[in-house]
């Protein structure tokens, strides 16, 4: 065991030839010839289902491979788990963290290789050992807080950290930077750079092309299964990605922007709202008009939404829809209209072992089950009516965990589009969605504006708020910052009022 | 998935029906079936091993001793897919037989025996109400609340006794003004057999086919989205736990009826409570919550009722039984563990 990050590991030279992989007799993975160089970083990318983590966790010993050989520094290799694969320096970090949360940071990063005196962890050798590899990466996070206080951003360099600290060669980041804000990506980037040029090599798989096409030596390009091509990201750009991903052309990635009347009827109006997190809000949204609500993450957007839905304690101030006000329950909101599609659609919005259909009509039994009885006929229906209108097709009695992410999203957006509607909440509505589907959300959401609903999009993909809203407001601790609209509405603008802290602003 | 939520036909009724077993083994969704392949090789195995198994007395003999627990055990597999336990079944139980018993004898005749019904399963009731409430709302882990609250009623019981006994022993109810619940046979079985029947076919209903029963599902299987669906996570809880309780005072009731002496044993009630989560994991029901079905934990019990009667049938040691079900509930257990792992 390395006591430190200091020490470097050897390189790694891994080689893919012909791989196949099938679950339950369906082929996911087919004949994938692939070489991993050493000191470069290696983009995965593809829609989701085309088997980019099948393949990374092949490498990482997750999965063995049916047929073909998986070959390290030239010779093969057969992982038993990811401990076996460890042990040979390949280390993933996931997308959902697997953190210990009462353990401070320093010991997350080295635990199970904790400096040790006679059996017990050496506390002066650990911060000395944190301090070197808080270095290397440039993370500015302190050894002794509790991991279960940061937040996702930093828990993910914890992540990093101890992957770092276990010797790891090739690190196999998967979606890395969907949960972080503009900054922590920058910082991420950074960190990615510097583990290829220490000789690392860094497999990325992620949905921002833009993201790949930055960073890496090389993208390998996955549809269904089969390995479309492997080129330099010098030579790519972000249409080449896509077509050669869809197989197709994929036209605007937004669709256009609803027509609103900005002297609309206002849908919805907060007064001076505070709750948990939200420190006095105001605002309007009117009917067909699509908002944005921009921000680093945890500057108190999703909290906004929560105390809007009637999800979170209201301390003052009003919520009022159609000019009357309403009540601070869940079921009240939804009774009003209201709906909301929650940031985590693992964790807040599905319930995973359920099928489809139960997941769809959740919200609305009151209309499929009248008087607390599920009519099974007008169930199907309702059910179909709306996965159609979301365009998920197939059975809906499959478990909803079957689906892909952009499918489990449809499945949210199907159960917000029933009953009577004036306000829709969309919290990182393409979080972990891959292109095909991005643009099929896009849609649903212009869509519900052109109804003359309010919606209401929360993102931390400045480039997604921008081209789907007409006006942006910017977050900051949990008070409004900025508003623009129109000629206002540009990145520059809104990344200028996320970040403008006076305090931060001077001291940097 | 729906055949996880159909109430199965009565297990008991007619002779099993064999088919090709090679060609549909590969189809088979094992882990929705799993309790179903052992019931049946125990039944085919004692109907041959045993010529006084497969006997109309003996089946029906078996299905009245296990009346009261099935009834128990359905009521609380809700509150496990819910995402609860409750460990207190057992106690409460035994306290509202306990309840009934002593107003029988107080009061006495048919007044006695209507209003010693009643309390007693509004006794269950209260129980499963107070579970509910300080599971939930006071944020006490069930397990712990649950725990906590069967020592507080097994107490409560000793409380009541002494008012329904004359001197030491136990309350006796041998009065046919109360005992008909017991000894009633409509068409030839027994009517704790009936009500434990209707019993299980309702709440197979609710659970399978009712709004409630959908909430039941979503507050084990995700209490956050459920909660974020406007669904009321914590009254859907307190609704289970209160039918556990009803039910669990249902049992008792009947069960004194049936012996007819209230039983004044703590390890009674413990070990009611523990066959009972031993059935419902049997049968597949996930303790974790958000998965399960009534019909599981109807072949779970019986399971493990089959494999004590045919214990005694064959004259093996009794010794051997509690060994045998704890072996049973590891294989249950890690079997499920084992599919799962499969789906991945």
């Amino acid at each position: 065991m390395p006591e430190t990050a200091a020490v470097d590991a050897p390189q790694l030279h891994v080689e893919l030839r012909g791989v196949g992989k099938s679950f339950n007799g369906l082929p996911v993975l087919a004949d994938i010839d692939l070489t991993l160089e050493p000191g470069t970083v290696h983009a995965l990318v593809g829609e989701n289902g085309a088997g980019k983590s099948t393949l990374s966790k092949i490498i990482s010993g997750v999965y063995s491979a049916d047929t073909g050989q998986l070959l390290v520094n030239g010779q093969e290799a057969s992982f038993g788990s990811p401990r076996e694969a460890l042990a040979q320096g390949i280390a993933t970090i996931a997308q959902e963290l697997a953190l210990v949360p009462e353990l401070t940071v320093a010991e997350n990063v080295f635990l199970g290789s904790e400096p040790r005196t006679l059996g017990w962890i050496n506390r002066k050798k650990l911060r000395a050992a944190y301090a070197a590899i808080a270095e290397s990466t440039g993370f500015d996070l302190p050894g002794d807080t509790v991991v279960g206080g940061l937040r996702t951003a930093d828990q993910q360099k914890v992540e990093i950290m101890r992957a770092l600290a276990r010797g790891a060669s090739l690190i196999i980041m998967d979606e890395p930077t969907a949960a972080l804000s503009a900054h922590d990506t920058e910082l991420l980037h950074g960190v990615v750079r510097r583990l290829a040029a220490s000789g690392r090599t860094v497999l990325l798989i992620s949905h921002f092309l833009g993201e790949v096409l930055e960073l890496s030596d090389s993208v390998t390009i996955l549809r269904d299964g089969r390995h479309i091509r492997t080129a330099l990201a010098v030579d790519e750009t972000e249409s080449t990605l896509i077509e050669s991903m869809l197989g197709r052309t994929l036209g605007s990635v937004f669709p256009d922007k609803p027509p609103h009347d900005a002297d609309g009827d206002v849908v919805l109006s907060v007064r001076d709202l505070v709750a948990p997190g939200v420190y006095g809000v105001s605002f309007d949204v009117r009917a067909g008009e699509i908002v944005g609500l921009a921000g680093l993450v945890g500057a108190g957007r999703s909290e906004i939404a929560h105390a809007i839905f009637g999800a979170a304690p209201r301390n003052a101030g009003t919520v009022a829809i159609d000019g009357a006000e309403t009540p601070n329950t869940i079921a009240g909101s939804l009774k009003r209209g209201i709906f909301l599609i929650p940031e985590s659609r693992k964790d807040q919005g599905l319930v995973l072992g359920r099928p489809i259909r139960d997941n769809v009509t959740l919200s609305n039994m009151g209309q499929v089950a009248p008087r607390g009885w599920v009519s099974s006929g007008v169930e199907r229906r309702a059910s179909r009516t709306m996965l159609d209108r979301v365009t998920v097709g197939g059975d809906d009695r499959r478990a909803v965990s079957a689906l892909s992410g952009g499918n489990q999203q449809k499945v949210l957006f199907g159960r917000a589009l029933q009953g009577s509607r004036r306000l829709l909440i969309a919290d990182e509505p393409t979080r972990g969605v891959d292109v095909g589907s991005r643009r099929a959300i896009y849609d649903l959401i212009a869509e519900q504006a052109r109804q003359g609903i309010g919606v209401l999009v929360i993102s931390s993909d400045v480039e997604e708020v921008l081209g789907l809203a007409h006006r942006v407001l910017v977050i900051r601790s949990g008070q409004i910052v900025g508003e623009f609209a129109g000629d206002q509405l540009t990145e520059e603008n809104i990344i200028t009022a996320a970040f403008a802290d006076p305090i931060t602003n001077e001291s940097q | 998935m729906t055949n996880d939520t159909q109430l199965a036909p009565k297990p008991t009724a007619g002779a099993p029906t064999t088919r090709s077993l090679p060609t549909v083994l590969k189809q088979v969704p094992w882990r929705s079936v799993a309790i179903v392949v052992p019931f049946l090789a125990v039944f085919i195995a004692l109907s041959i091993g045993s010529p006084a198994f497969l006997s109309a007395q003996n089946i029906g003999n078996v299905l009245d001793r296990q009346s009261g627990i099935l009834i128990v055990a359905a009521a609380a597999t809700l509150v496990l897919i819910a995402g609860g336990i409750d460990l207190s079944v057992g106690a409460t139980y035994m306290f509202t037989a306990v309840i009934c018993g002593t107003i029988i004898v107080r009061v006495g005749g048919e007044a006695g025996a209507a209003l010693g019904i009643i309390v007693g399963i509004l006794a269950g009731l209260v129980v499963g109400l107070i579970n509910g409430i300080i599971s939930t709302y006071l944020k006490i882990n069930p397990l712990i609340a649950t725990l906590a609250m069967s020592f507080i009623i097994l107490g409560a019981t000793k409380l009541v006794s002494q008012f329904g006994k004359e001197g030491i022993g136990q309350i006796r109810v041998d009065f046919p003004e109360f005992r008909w619940l017991a000894l009633t046979k409509p068409l030839g079985i027994s009517l704790p057999t009936w009500i434990a029947f209707i019993v299980i076919v309702i709440l197979g209903i609710v659970l399978w086919r009712t709004t409630f029963g959908r909430y039941v599902y979503a507050a084990g299987g995700n209490a956050e989205a459920a909660r974020l669906a406007g669904i009321r996570v914590d009254g859907v809880r307190i609704a289970t736990f209160a039918i556990a309780g009803t039910a669990a005072g249902l049992a008792g009731v009947i069960d004194l009826a049936r012996t007819p002496s209230a039983p004044e044993n703590d390890a009674i009630a413990t070990t009611l409570t523990f066959t009972v989560l031993a059935g419902i994991v049997v049968g597949g029901t996930s303790i974790l919550g958000g998965e399960g079905a009534i019909w599981r934990t109807v072949l779970g019990i019986l399971f493990i009722a089959m494999l004590y009667n045919g214990f005694t049938l064959l004259r093996i040691d009794p010794l051997f039984q509690g060994i045998a079900l704890g072996v049973i509930i590891l294989v249950a257990v890690g079997f499920d563990a084992w599919s799962k792992f499969r789906r991945r």
